[in-house]
């Protein structure tokens, strides 16, 4: 990163560094804090840019689609004009031509925007908060709880060993297969086969920071050791973990589309949902391309969008890159 | 180095342990009742009475449980409702596509991501670094099977330059002895054979390599990119060493050590990835098979497949650690 920035004063790790930053310590040299600083950097870094214009771009579609289209998502409304042969291209009334069930494309694009956008946030928000909350349990015993301590870190890291060994899909399939195909089915699926990366980065930065001076420094002023990791350690060791699940936004949006591309999505036909635009593009291929390729540019770039603004997250967070 | 395996090894006990009882909980919260979940829905009252006397069902949980880990240790993974076939033989079978397609699909990820990583960092800033280090973004936000429905699209069906699907044209009577195609042409000297199963090869393993290959470009670079600033480098550097031998000797195995762990860790993407790119293109391995298996809710394939494959990334993350060992001697000792 080729940024060029007045030293940030604020090292990472120490106990001011909590989200507000820690101004007033010293008046005439105001400190800056770990995110404040990130942030900074973020602001000038093109890639975190061009991946914040790409997501908000992507929220906006999917927050405004009954704005953006006079169609209704699954309306078929133009079946009869669609033939075994032929997909109607681009027209006056439909600008990217009609699906091979006969409903508006561009209508179907912008309300797969709202599915991917609620999928992967809600799929995401889950793996994160059991991950993290396996992760802190596991990191702050280890780090904190002596012998005892080491034993139920070392229990619930081979259970997350345990998730760890099912590739995630296969994780989702037998989540769904159990809990019957839906749209919580596939949110908990996806959700929970990001359990375990969330889950190892959390414990592992806090298992970092374990002997850490603020860390003996709270334990000296006699906190209790709940309060020690959960106010101190936890917020210290967050960074890592929230740039991950920046990056697994963009993993839940690909992965939904892949249970929808093996038939195991929402199935109504009336929802909008960009994998399973491909699947039904499939047959279509030779003579109407199009209705694979927009699906598809469309999951990938708004990974892409994830994808860029998460790197970029992480390289504002890394201490090496400041130097 | 021996106890170093030995112990790995039974690190992997207790998380099979722990799989085979979420597994069993598993078949027991599947909708239904577990013999006709095992049976599907046409079963009939005998074959149901068969099979939960087969499996205990009618027997205490725990006595169940030890029942199902025994027919599991026994390779007894029952058989498919849809073929009725035994879900092993058919995994047998099938398995030498999909590691041939894998394995594939890592070598063009490897020979191709870890120069590339290793000339970005060189050139770190320059056009080439950018244009490298974007390239591996946009391909890990790719979805395997949309790359794969444009590779089919563009080189099969469009140039016409590759074949769609299945892996060997069959109009050619290859004798298969592996069921690796490409290996059993080369052991019957059917060079045809073995050719043509390469071109059915290169698409698949470009569509399932790219995201492994975005992964190795970026971590290789980086790594490269911490080493190249370290005091040995400097040193290797002040002595007049060539350029090749800092490269070869200093930078790159010292730079390699993450790159080893990413490649071990691609195993399970691996895996996912298949299932889709071989769905795409016909490809007859165990990915295919697994996709019809989810379509048609076959349990016993889908059980016997979890079991199978969280067994292979275990052992294929205690080869990465072992390959660890032999690169990095501070492994072996510690």
């Amino acid at each position: 990163m080729s940024v060029t920035l007045p030293p940030a004063a604020g090292p990472v790790g120490t106990p001011g560094g909590d989200p507000a930053g820690a101004p007033g310590l010293v008046p005439d040299q105001p400190g800056v804090g770990l995110w404040r600083g990130a942030f900074r950097r973020l602001r000038r870094n093109p890639t975190a840019i061009a991946g914040a214009v790409i997501i908000l771009l992507f929220v906006l579609v999917a927050v405004f689609a009954p704005l953006l289209t006079s169609y209704q998502p699954g309306a078929a409304e133009d079946a009869g004009k669609v033939t075994p042969l032929t997909v109607p291209g681009p027209s006056e009334d439909h600008w990217l031509g009609l699906d091979r069930y006969g409903s508006d494309m561009w209508t179907q694009l912008v309300y797969g925007a709202r599915q991917s956008l609620l999928y992967g946030v809600v799929s995401t928000a889950i793996g994160l908060t059991l991950g993290a909350g396996l992760g802190a349990i596991a990191g702050g015993f280890g780090a904190l709880g002596g012998r005892v301590g080491g034993w139920v870190d070392n229990a619930v890291m081979r259970f997350v060993d345990i998730m760890l060994s099912v590739p995630s899909l296969l994780l989702a399939v037998s989540i769904v297969a159990v809990l019957g195909q839906n749209a919580y089915a596939v949110m908990i699926a996806i959700g929970v086969a990001q359990v375990p990366i969330f889950a190892r980065l959390l414990r592992g930065s806090m298992l970092s920071q374990g002997k850490a001076d603020y860390v003996l420094a709270a334990g000296a002023l006699g906190l209790r050791k709940r309060r020690i990791v959960a106010g101190h350690m936890v917020p210290n060791a967050i960074g890592p973990t929230i740039v991950q699940a920046t990056l697994n936004l963009a993993t839940a949006i690909i992965e939904v589309a892949a249970l929808s591309y093996l038939g195991l999505g929402e199935s109504d036909p009336a929802v909008a949902e960009w994998g399973r635009m491909l699947v039904a593009a499939q047959e279509r291929f030779d003579s109407a391309a199009r209705l694979a390729l927009l699906p598809g540019f469309a999951i990938a770039i708004t990974a892409l969008g994830f994808t860029l603004l998460g790197e970029a997250m992480r390289e504002a967070l890394d201490p090496r890159t400041r130097r | 180095m021996l106890r170093f395996a030995l112990r790995r090894l039974a690190l992997m006990v207790p998380v099979l342990f722990g799989l085979s009882v979420l597994l069993f909980a598993w078949v027991r919260a599947l909708p239904g009742d577990p013999a006709r979940s095992l049976l599907g829905e046409r079963a009939t009252p005998e074959a149901i009475v068969a099979v939960n006397e087969a499996y205990g069902f009618d027997q205490p949980l725990l006595q169940q449980y030890l029942t199902y880990v025994k027919a599991l240790l026994q390779g007894d993974f029952g058989s498919s409702i849809q073929s009725g076939a035994d879900v092993l033989t058919t995994f047998g079978d099938r398995f030498p596509a999909t590691v041939e397609l894998a394995l594939t699909a890592m070598l063009f990820a490897i020979v191709v991501g870890v120069p590339l990583g290793y000339l970005a960092a060189r050139n770190q800033g320059r056009l080439l670094d950018t244009a490298v280090v974007s390239g591996s973004l946009l391909g890990v936000a790719t979805p395997v099977f949309f790359l794969a429905i444009l590779l089919k699209l563009v080189f099969a069906d469009w140039l016409g330059w590759l074949p769609t699907a299945l892996r060997q044209d069959p109009r050619i009577d290859a004798t298969h002895i592996t069921n690796f195609y490409v290996l059993d042409g080369f052991l019957t000297r059917e060079w045809d054979a073995a050719w043509d199963a390469m071109l059915h090869l290169a698409l698949p393993a470009i569509a399932l390599g790219t995201i492994p290959l975005a992964i190795i470009v970026r971590i290789t670079r980086a790594s490269v990119a911490e080493v190249l600033h370290e005091d040995y480098v400097r040193t290797a550097e002040s002595k007049g060493l060539s350029r090749g031998t800092i490269s070869r000797r200093h930078v790159l195995r010292n730079a390699l050590l993450p790159v080893v762990t990413t490649i071990g860790l691609q195993a399970g993407l691996l895996l996912s990835g298949a299932v889709l790119t071989e769905t795409v293109f016909g490809f007859n391995g165990i990915g295919s098979y697994l996709f019809q298996a989810i379509s048609t809710r076959d349990f016993p394939v889908l059980q016997g497949f979890i079991i199978f494959i969280a067994v292979i990334y275990s052992l294929i993350n205690l080869v990465v650690d072992l390959l660890y060992g032999v690169i990095d001697p501070r492994v072996r000792v510690s």
